[in-house]
């Protein structure tokens, strides 16, 4: 690089409390955006999952039929379908437009934390407590999933998925990372229970939260620690964290009650966003937007770089 | 929010409350909750239907609770009072403005606009009206003078020319000749009406048509599409309530001048010859009213002339309007006429038929040909092979057909086989029929048996003939266990048919069943014996069993074989090739292990907790995904062709410690493989021959190790070993803290000084890099370490961990030592070159209870060697994932494979060596780093050690430099913390520059 590069524009935070959803299903367990950031799953702890359009917060459906509460969602790429997870140890597909039941996928032992569609949901990966990470196939009907990935020494928390990679981050401290194109299984050793944990959006790194209140951002070949972001609050439940969606900040829930932002270069926090006085569950980053979901308690709140009237007003030029 | 305007909800009105699933279902509210309220909030009460309905006003008297006011009348000079006009309305309630109030004044549609629909209600009010009026021309000058209400769709359509009666439309010129065309489409079914004269008058008056003259089109009558949803009969009529107080049909008609009866009388004899009704009740349910004549009428008479007797008959007046035409235009009496003047006369009342009938085709019946026998016969098969040349030629003319045929097969024809072949896909090892799995004298036999009831069909079989068979049958089968029982006993029953059994080319050993899997070498003698019977050796049963076994041995050996060759003999090999082995074996003493075990847990601690991740934190495995998986993820499948799926898995002793050592790749014998077959039975006292297997190589035997030069200490072991031997029997049978090597911790404190300065040396000179690596390798060290302080706790006492924690760290570390030296000692009888299998079993246990305090230090390859040998196997051990990684592999290749000394700090080394210790130094400084290396890993590991009890629940320290310092007063402390520096700053080094390339990355 002989010549620096212009000066980027700082990148815009959303910091801008856009409209708080009351869910009315109980604790929030996980809200994510679907595949294009149009709408909102809320897991419900009254054994719900909703679906919200992210711009109005209107409620479109309620997908009901789990067992227990239900503990993460993912939407499909096309929209057409939803997976869920729930404590009842079952995954569930749902078909968006009816909200029935589509496929029942049971065989966790125990209850099923945390569940991901693949890049064209044709295979639903789902994490459990009892350590195992399924893949169930949805072309199929087979009740059996495809593979069973077992190496997991406790609960495993957190499940992500890219091209042609299955991440996953268990209680036992470790992230492991399924190579299907090389055929390898790579063990990062954490030591701490894993919270969560993320590709970034340019699948080079991982980001892996864990319970000793650190988030740590590794190079995906070689394992090396490219930063440690800490100042937050994490030692007992299960939170998530993110990046933003241009991978300049990473995000994470805190038990205090804020959300923290820290650039992802200098390690610094960039922001405190106070969400509220209990701890920040679950949060959701917008694929392509500077907007933010946050759960607390039995509300979502959708946050914008810039106040709605303004981001409206974009939206219709 | 680009998307907000494309999304295609509409949101109308407040969105309900959503329904909760769970909520249960709201309890009706109970009839005297149920309230109404007026528009200002007020309840109303309801009186009951007959008594008033709902309250109203105030308490039901007025609208206010000051009561009702009258208008006062005021008039002044200024003010005159006006003339008051009272509306109606001035006296109504609000309520009665509403919409369902007497005097609505909701916008509804005026009566210009309902046209069609009249006021049901307001005629019948006016019909009342007219006959109850005092004056009845009162109602009927109303009427009069009432304007004419047409609908606003007729009144346009009159100022655009339109004329009752016509149908809508531009106006042709001419009239369509609509009836040819009707004409053309209609069937006539029976009996037609005659043709009509006026139709001939009509096509002849078009041709009178003047030109400028043109026709609206006719007027389409509406069709009554009424449905009939009552239970009475077609055409029924109930009572018109006109008819019961008026007699008259209906109100459609008003006289202007007359009363009641006589406008009915009036209007009903224009109708025609009716009859009159007078008023009163009538209708077809009831018989002659009061008021009625009796008349023959009452009864309702249909008759057939009501109806038509033709679908879409013609209309009267249809399409001609008054003019008529001649007959002559018309074509179709043309046409009929003609027919009728060929046939001569049409009987009146029918009509030719417009179209002949068709006429039936009658096929006569195929001719037969002249040869043709109305019985069917099958040809016999003819059997080429079994029958000569000249005979099959004859029998094939005479079946007339050719062997040409077999040329063209089609696909059908084809069998298994031949399909096979065309597939090229290789043909099933087993036989082809149920018949090739009997041995040749039961085919005779059976050939014998289908023969002797050949020729019993062909006559009648009789009893004795069957009796006689099934003797031979018994005798043969007698006979047969005669000779086998009577058989010299060398050559042993059956050998010979034995011998012809496995000499069949299909007979499969590798798959044949393993009949004394547990007893290894019986199973080698006899795999041996099977491969000669194979071969065909005649004497295979002699040369295979063991010459140093005594001759009862051998009798009682050479039975079982040639049972168990008998038993499974290649037919039932050839029988088991069709079907598959289970999968799972039923054996509780394997245990399937991963085949590439996790690194050291206590590495990556430490790693972690210098934030050192990267190589030393990352475990890679070959994972193998399901086909589907790939498949599923688009992605072709990276190990094609291999029906392995998830982590590779080794079988092993479930009993055996190798499922949890770990070795380095430097040594080719695996533990796996060893560790599997070393221990058919795991006691470890068992026999020191039995154990002396050829071939087999522990990885105890030291033996061949020692040879290795880079291994210094596992030459202390060996010697260690050697010195101890002479107490091996009570070490190894009691894993004790071994007090006989209590004697050697003076010697230890001697040694430290020096090695520590050598270690410094070595240390300054030293590139960075090889530091970074030392410290790493070292941390595997340290798990050895643990393990085997470990050890030494579990012989003491469980808690011995948490005794350990409480002790000064200073001289827990030799206190440690001769409780930990102990293993080397003890370990000698195992490990010594001639026993060396033996210490295997032994081992197991002593590393596993050592790893499970540890938390998982599991089995570095170094821990090994110095826990193995010390304790008893406990009945259980727990599964560790203890193996090093590749990574770490490939390190501890880097530094030469370790052996580490049993215990944990350095200053073991002189102890476990009863050699002069300048020997060992002298032998350490020869090889390059190694040793050096890993007594410094030693020394760091004692570190760590402190820093884990110690600084347990510490912070996390950025380095451990003030650890080291206060841990050990020696000189190497410096040393230490420029290891660990360095690594530091390599790493942040790197972390620079990867997140200036990622930042660049992301600002592109």
């Amino acid at each position: 690089m002989a010549f620096p590069l212009p000066r980027p524009q700082p990148p815009q935070l959303p910091h801008h409390l856009l409209r708080t959803v009351d869910c009315k299903q109980g604790a929030i367990r996980a809200v994510r955006f679907n595949a294009d950031g149009n709408y909102i799953l809320s897991c419900g702890g009254d054994k719900t999952l909703r679906l919200w359009s992210a711009s109005r917060g209107t409620l479109l459906k309620t997908y009901s039929g789990h067992g227990y509460e239900v503990l993460d969602a993912d939407g499909a790429f096309d929209n057409s379908h939803i997976c869920s997870c729930s404590s009842d140890k079952t995954v569930i597909l749902w078909d968006v437009a009816s909200g029935l039941v589509s496929r029942k996928l049971r065989g966790h032992a125990g209850k099923v934390n945390c569940v991901r569609f693949n890049e064209e949901a044709t295979v639903i990966v789902s994490g459990s407590i009892d350590g195992s990470v399924r893949c169930w196939d949805t072309r199929s009907r087979r009740p059996e999933p495809i593979q069973v990935l077992d190496e997991a020494r406790d609960g495993v928390s957190s499940v992500k998925v890219s091209e042609y990679e299955l991440l996953s981050g268990s209680v036992d401290g470790r992230v492991r990372r399924y190579d299907l194109r090389m055929g390898q299984l790579h063990v990062d050793f954490i030591n701490s229970p894993i919270t969560c944990v993320c590709f970034s959006q340019d699948g080079q790194c991982t980001l892996s939260s864990s319970l000793d209140s650190a988030v740590r951002l590794l190079d995906k070949s070689t394992g090396e620690m490219l930063g440690e972001y800490t100042g937050h609050k994490n030692t007992s439940y299960k939170l998530d964290c993110c990046l933003s969606h241009k991978d300049t900040h990473v995000l994470s829930c805190s038990e205090d009650g804020y959300v923290y932002f820290w650039d992802l270069v200098e390690g610094s926090v960039s922001l405190k966003l106070p969400v509220g006085k209990a701890t920040v569950q679950s949060l959701s980053f917008h694929p392509s937007e500077p907007r933010l979901l946050t759960a607390m308690e039995g509300s979502v709140k959708v946050w914008g770089a810039e106040p709605e009237d303004t981001v409206e007003d974009q939206g219709q030029q | 929010m680009a998307d907000s305007d494309t999304e295609d909800f509409v949101t109308y009105g407040t969105p309900l409350d959503p329904i909760e699933e769970d909520e249960p279902l709201k309890k009706p509210v109970p009839l005297h909750d149920q309230t109404v309220k007026d528009e200002k909030g007020r309840f109303k009460r309801f009186h009951g239907a007959f008594t008033g309905g709902f309250s109203a006003g105030y308490f039901n008297t007025v609208g206010s609770k000051e009561g009702w006011a009258p208008s006062t009348f005021v008039s002044s000079r200024q003010q005159k009072a006006g003339k008051v006009n009272s509306r109606p309305e001035d006296f109504m309630d609000d309520e009665d403005f509403s919409e369902h109030g007497i005097a609505p004044r909701e916008i509804t549609t005026t009566e210009d606009f309902t046209s069609g629909r009249q006021d049901t209600i307001r005629d019948k009010a006016r019909a009342l009206n007219s006959l109850v009026a005092p004056i009845p021309g009162d109602t009927v000058l109303e009427d009069l003078i009432a304007p004419a209400r047409t609908s606003v769709g007729v009144e346009m359509l009159k100022k655009m020319g339109w004329k009752e009666g016509q149908g809508i439309g531009p106006r042709a010129k001419r009239k369509p000749r609509k009836q040819n065309v009707a004409e053309a489409g209609t069937r006539i079914y029976s009996c037609a009406l005659p043709p009509n004269g006026s139709e001939e008058s009509e096509e002849e008056e078009d041709e009178y048509t003047p030109e400028n003259v043109t026709f609206a089109p006719k007027d389409v009558m509406p069709i009554d599409f009424t449905p009939k949803d009552d239970p009475h009969g077609l055409g029924y009529r109930g009572l018109d309530p006109h008819q019961a107080l008026t007699g008259l049909p209906g109100m459609g008609h008003i006289d202007l001048f007359t009363l009641d009866s006589d406008r009915t009388s009036n209007l009903l004899g224009t109708g025609g010859p009716k009859h009159r009704r007078k008023g009163g009740i009538s209708g077809e349910a009831f018989g002659v009213g009061a008021l009625e004549d009796a008349d023959a009428d009452i009864y309702d008479r249909d008759a057939l002339s009501n109806y038509d007797s033709v679908l879409g008959g013609e209309e009267p007046g249809d399409g001609l309007f008054g003019w008529t035409a001649p007959a002559q235009y018309n074509k179709k009496t043309k046409g009929s006429s003609r027919d009728a003047s060929y046939l001569g006369k049409i009987l009146e009342g029918f009509t030719l038929a417009s179209q002949a009938s068709e006429i039936k085709t009658i096929f006569p019946p195929p001719e037969l040909p002249r040869n043709y026998r109305p019985v069917h016969y099958f040809r016999p098969v003819v059997d080429l092979a079994s029958t000569s040349p000249m005979v099959a030629q004859v029998l094939m003319e005479s079946k007339g057909h050719m062997p040409q045929q077999t040329q063209e097969k089609g696909r059908h024809q084809l069998d298994a086989s031949q399909r096979r072949d065309l597939l090229g896909e290789s043909s099933l090892t087993g036989p082809a029929s149920v018949f090739d799995l009997l041995d040749n004298k039961d085919k005779e036999r059976l050939e014998g048996i289908r023969r002797l009831a050949g020729v019993g069909a062909s006559g009648a079989m009789t009893e004795e003939r069957r009796a006689a068979v099934v003797a031979a049958g018994v005798a043969a089968a007698a006979a047969k266990a005669s000779q086998s029982a009577l058989s010299s006993l060398p050559q042993t029953p059956g050998s010979e048919e034995v011998l012809s059994a496995w000499r069949s080319p299909t007979a499969d050993t590798s798959c044949s069943f393993r009949p004394f899997e547990k007893n290894p070498p019986k199973q080698a003698r006899y795999d041996q014996y099977i491969s000669k019977l194979k071969q065909g050796h005649k004497d295979a049963l002699e040369s295979s069993l063991d010459g140093s076994m005594t001759e009862w041995e051998r009798g009682r050996e050479r039975d079982e074989f040639v049972r168990a060759a008998m038993l499974y003999k290649p037919s039932s090999s050839s029988l088991s090739s069709r079907f598959t082995r289970a999968k799972h074996e039923d054996n509780e003493d394997m245990v399937e292990v991963a085949q590439e075990q996790e690194g050291d847990v206590n590495d990556k601690q430490s790693a972690v907790k210098m934030k050192m991740f990267g190589k030393l934190t990352r475990d890679t495995f070959e994972w193998h995904p399901d086909k589907l998986l790939c498949k599923r993820f688009n992605i072709p499948d990276p190990y094609p062709g291999s029906g392995l799926v998830g982590l590779p898995k080794v079988k092993k002793d479930k009993y055996s410690v190798f499922n949890f050592l770990t070795l380095t790749d430097s040594r080719p014998e695996s533990g796996g493989p060893m560790g599997a077959q070393s221990q058919p039975d795991s006691s470890p006292l068992a026999g020191p021959p039995k154990r002396a297997e050829p071939g087999k190589k522990s990885r105890w035997d030291m033996s061949e190790r020692a040879g290795q030069p880079k291994d210094a200490l596992s030459e202390f072991l060996s010697e260690a070993r050697s010195e101890a031997s002479t107490s091996q029997q009570p070490a190894s049978s009691q894993p004790a803290p071994a007090p006989s090597l209590t004697p050697e911790p003076p010697a230890l404190s001697q040694l430290p000084p020096e090695t520590q300065q050598l270690q410094e040396e070595e240390e300054e000179s030293r590139p960075p890099m090889d530091l970074f690596k030392a410290i790493f390798a070292s941390s595997s060290d340290e798990k050895s370490s643990s393990s085997s302080e470990d050890n030494s706790e579990e012989e003491d006492d469980e808690d011995g961990h948490r005794q350990m924690e409480l002790q000064p760290p200073g001289p827990l570390n030799t206190g440690m030592d001769p409780s930990a030296l102990p293993v080397p000692s003890s370990a000698a009888p195992g490990a010594a070159p001639g026993a060396a299998p033996g210490a295997a079993p032994g081992a197991a246990p002593g590393a596993a209870p050592g790893a499970a305090p540890g938390a998982a230090p599991g089995a570095a390859p170094g821990a090994a060697p110095g826990a193995a040998p010390e304790a008893k196997p406990p009945p259980e051990q727990p599964k560790l994932p203890a193996a090093p990684s590749k990574e770490q592999r490939q390190e501890e290749e880097e530094f030469g494979p370790k052996l580490p000394p049993p215990t944990s700090s350095w200053p073991q080394l002189p102890a476990s060596s009863s050699v002069p210790q300048g020997d060992a130094h002298k032998k350490k400084c020869k090889e390059k780093h190694k040793s050096k290396k890993e007594a410094k890993k030693k020394h760091k590991k004692k570190h760590k050690k402190h820093k884990g009890k110690k600084e347990k629940k510490k912070e996390k320290k950025k380095k451990p430099i003030p650890e080291e310092s206060d841990s050990t007063s020696d000189g190497s402390a410096d040393s230490d913390s420029d290891a660990d520096d360095l690594p530091g700053s390599i790493s942040t080094e790197q972390l620079l520059t990867r997140l200036k390339s990622l930042r660049g990355k992301k600002y592109e």
